[in-house]
């Protein structure tokens, strides 16, 4: 039995690389949710005595309410009694990387994201700067180009400092886009929440250069509930990263993010994502909960949020990237490629709430189910009565892998006013046979052949997607649907 | 000896008619020999099963072949995958070229010639070795670089899917080349460019297999042997006299045969 496991394993791991568990020591919070658990993480964090009471209100609501069912995905109830709301390596924060723990350092490295060669390389012409935000269970463990960044005004740091350090702007910004009670998991997290991010981009500032966050779930039964807040003032520019991955286990383990982006006028954001957790096992063993909560505001005339995301990972994805579109001539946009193998769910889309004058909204999104999968797209397109001049444009196209698979649209449009225009576009194909032969008969082994052509399908969204992620993405395409066809 | 068909039988399940007994057989004991440097024209009229033919040689799933064997360079390649068989050096260029939304020329063929290099153990070719590569193939063919940026076959002509096949046969230098009509929907310029590709790719180790209708191709490409087939059969094989006898007399005379 044990050999059997062993088994299994290696073979997955050919699959997930990302699948390896690092060894240090840490400090957790004993299992469960309750007022002292709140009090501890708070404690932990140092926090002012607002954020204690933020934290409360949230939980006390959260208890009020009832975790939703309407999403197409399924799974075993989770027992929030048994998990720990927070994990953090032992050694206390630091200042240089040369304080942080090796086996951190190695882990990032594996991952692809070179810490400390991302700072070496600041001193290399020409090479593209990332200042990177690594976050590990429940803490950030460092962030790069600070220094080059604080001289450009922009503040980018764990979201635990920026309570500390800027509180008058996380009073003001935090909560205001996704409110605590806003649902059942942004409710949870805002009890809860351990690290993220904070950005802040000054007035008329162009971000120097892109920011990302890594986050690693390492811990094992430990949720990772962490809070991203973007702000970007009037006539500012950011282009914010993110990445995710876990170590396989077979127990599921939750992930309920949240993250709010403020766009001021003429402010502009853009927010990619490659989400790659742990999607679980072919038979659906283990896996990450991915429920998460991401919403803009343009709040600001002219301003406009893009987001772009790549999900291949997680067991289960409950995600609806939003823009409430408040601004006059805001503009919200949303490229998603979604691919689901194996037991995976998928249930994401987005929300566009037209509230402005002259609003416009632009919906692309590629789903890929493959295996037993179940790949869902569920989308809002609002137009209020005053949003006079409101445009949206929605194209959903699914792509199906075998037989065994699915996928869903499921739009919901309302439009109050009649001086705008709506339009949505669906199509529904599966991998042709002609073409997969057609590959095959010039050498393209099947699985190579089946990459390319989802490649192919999803070139519209890969083309938004920063440089520095585009050929990740590709590779990452072959490896999710490795086992699909044959 | 570069290809040897014997006595090959296939047949195939039509897809909506699962009950027993739904089986159409379409080649019916088909042989066929050839030698590297050869040319050999298939003629034969409309469901004779010429394409079936070439799908079978280029390892297409859904045919079950229920006899007779197919030698490639002496080997058995009937078990093989598709990708093996190209990667070995057989090539078909297919009557019905297949788009590939979102994945520009340039990318395929890149991709093909490196996992067909993979397959054989080779060294992955280099990306501006690939370029002038390609560039001077496709210079020869009147083929423009802004074509290759495009996405395979979407929105082409008709002509200029086939022109694009002869390059992607230029580009991976196979040993045995399957035309399946590779002259339908070509206009008389286009016919001749194509055909000059053919020829430039002719030499002792290479081997081509051409099905066509029309007697006017064997005239640029001038065939060593002509078979006709029909009804699953070759029914007559001989010098290129039998393209120019067949132009005069249609198939009436060899459909007795068959
Ligand atoms: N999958 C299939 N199911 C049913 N019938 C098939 C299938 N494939 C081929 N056939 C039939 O087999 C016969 C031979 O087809 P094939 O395409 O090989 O002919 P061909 O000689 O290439 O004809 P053409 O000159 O028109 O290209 C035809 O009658 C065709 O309808
Ligand atoms: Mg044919």
């Amino acid at each position: 039995m044990a050999d059997q496991d062993t088994i299994r394993q290696v073979e997955e791991l050919k699959k997930y690389k990302y699948g390896f568990e690092t060894q240090v020591e840490t400090e957790k919070a004993p299992k469960g949710l309750n007022e002292d658990i709140i009090r501890f993480i708070s404690r932990k964090k140092d926090e002012p005595e607002w954020m204690l009471q933020w934290r409360l209100d949230a939980y006390h609501r959260w208890l009020q309410m009832e975790e939703p069912r309407w999403a197409k995905v399924h799974y075993e109830p989770i027992d929030y009694q048994d998990l720990h709301y927070y994990a953090a390596p032992k050694k206390k924060t630091i200042k240089s990387l040369d304080e942080l723990d090796p086996e951190i350092l190695k882990t990032y490295e594996k991952l692809g994201i070179p810490l400390r060669e991302q700072e070496i390389l600041a001193g290399v012409e020409g090479a593209p700067k990332v200042a990177v935000d690594a976050v590990f269970d429940s803490v950030s463990v460092a962030t790069t180009f600070r220094e080059e960044l604080e001289k450009a005004g922009v503040i980018f740091c764990p979201i635990s400092e920026a309570i500390k350090k800027h509180p008058e702007l996380v009073k003001k910004y935090l909560g205001s886009v996704v409110p605590v009670n806003d649902n059942f998991f942004a409710a949870l997290n805002s009890a809860v929440f351990t690290d993220g991010s904070f950005v802040y981009v000054p007035k008329g500032v162009r971000c120097p250069m892109e920011l990302s966050t890594y986050f690693r779930i390492n811990e094992r039964n430990t949720g990772q509930f962490e809070r991203t807040l973007i702000i970007v003032d009037e006539g500012g520019y950011v282009s914010y990263l993110e990445g995710c991955t876990a170590p396989m286990r077979d127990e599921h383990q939750l992930h309920a993010a949240v993250v709010e982006l403020i766009a001021l006028d003429d402010a502009e954001i853009k927010y990619s994502t490659v989400q790659n957790w742990y999607p679980g096992d072919e038979e659906g063993r283990g896996g990450v909960y991915n429920f998460v909560t991401k919403r803009a505001d343009c709040r600001g005339r002219n301003s406009k949020v893009s987001w772009t995301q790549v999900e291949t990972g997680s067991a289960i994805t409950w995600k609806y990237p939003s823009c409430i579109l408040r601004g006059d001539n805001s503009v919200g946009e949303f490229y998603s490629i979604a691919i689901s193998n194996n037991a995976q769910q998928v249930d994401s889309g987005t929300k566009m709430l037209h509230l402005g004058k002259n609003t416009k909204s632009r919906i692309i999104s590629k789903g890929i189910s493959a295996g037993r999968s179940q790949n869902t797209y569920r989308g809002l397109v609002s137009i209020h009565k005053k949003a006079t001049g409101a445009r949206n444009f929605t194209q959903c196209d699914s792509l199906l892998i075998g037989e065994k698979c699915g996928a869903h649209t499921v739009p919901y449009i309302q439009v109050k006013t009649p001086h705008a225009k709506v339009e949505h576009e669906a199509t529904t194909s599966k991998i042709a046979e002609e073409q997969l032969f057609y590959c095959r008969a010039r050498g393209i082994p099947e699985e190579e052949a089946v990459a390319l052509i989802v490649n192919g399908f999803v070139r519209e969204v890969i083309q938004k997607l920063p440089m520095e992620f585009m050929a990740e993405t590709q590779r990452l395409i072959g490896i999710s649907l490795e086992g699909s066809v044959g | 000896m570069l290809l040897e068909v014997k006595d090959l039988r296939v047949q195939v399940r039509p897809e909506d008619e699962e009950a027993e007994g739904a089986v159409k057989e379409i080649l019916k004991g088909l042989s066929l020999a050839m030698n590297a440097g050869e040319v050999h024209a298939i003629m034969g009229p409309n469901g004779s099963g010429k394409s079936t033919l070439s799908h079978v040689l280029a390892g297409k799933p859904g045919y079950e072949v229920t006899a007779g064997e197919v030698l490639f360079d002496g080997e058995d390649i009937l078990e093989l995958e598709p990708e093996e068989r190209a990667a070995k050096g057989l090539f078909l260029a297919m009557q019905y070229p297949v788009e590939i939304p979102g994945v520009a020329y340039m990318q395929f063929l890149k991709v093909a010639v490196n996992a067909q290099r993979e397959l054989r153990g080779e060294e992955e070719l280099s990306t501006p070795d690939f370029m002038r590569l390609v560039r001077e193939k496709a210079q020869k063919l009147g083929i423009s670089m802004d074509m290759l940026k495009r996405p395979v076959n979407v929105g082409f002509s008709g002509g200029e899917k086939k022109r694009m096949e002869v390059l992607q046969m230029a580009v991976l230098e196979p040993k045995l080349c399957v035309l399946d009509e590779i002259d339908s929907g070509l206009d008389i310029d286009a016919l001749k460019v194509v055909a000059d590709g053919v020829n430039a790719l002719r030499d002792a180790s290479r081997g081509f297999l051409v099905i066509t209708h029309y007697q006017r191709l064997l005239n640029y490409i001038e065939p060593d042997f002509v078979h006709i087939m029909v009804n699953g059969r070759i029914v007559e094989s001989g010098g290129k006299e039998l393209a120019l006898k067949l132009e005069r007399e249609g198939y009436a005379a060899f459909q007795d045969a068959a």
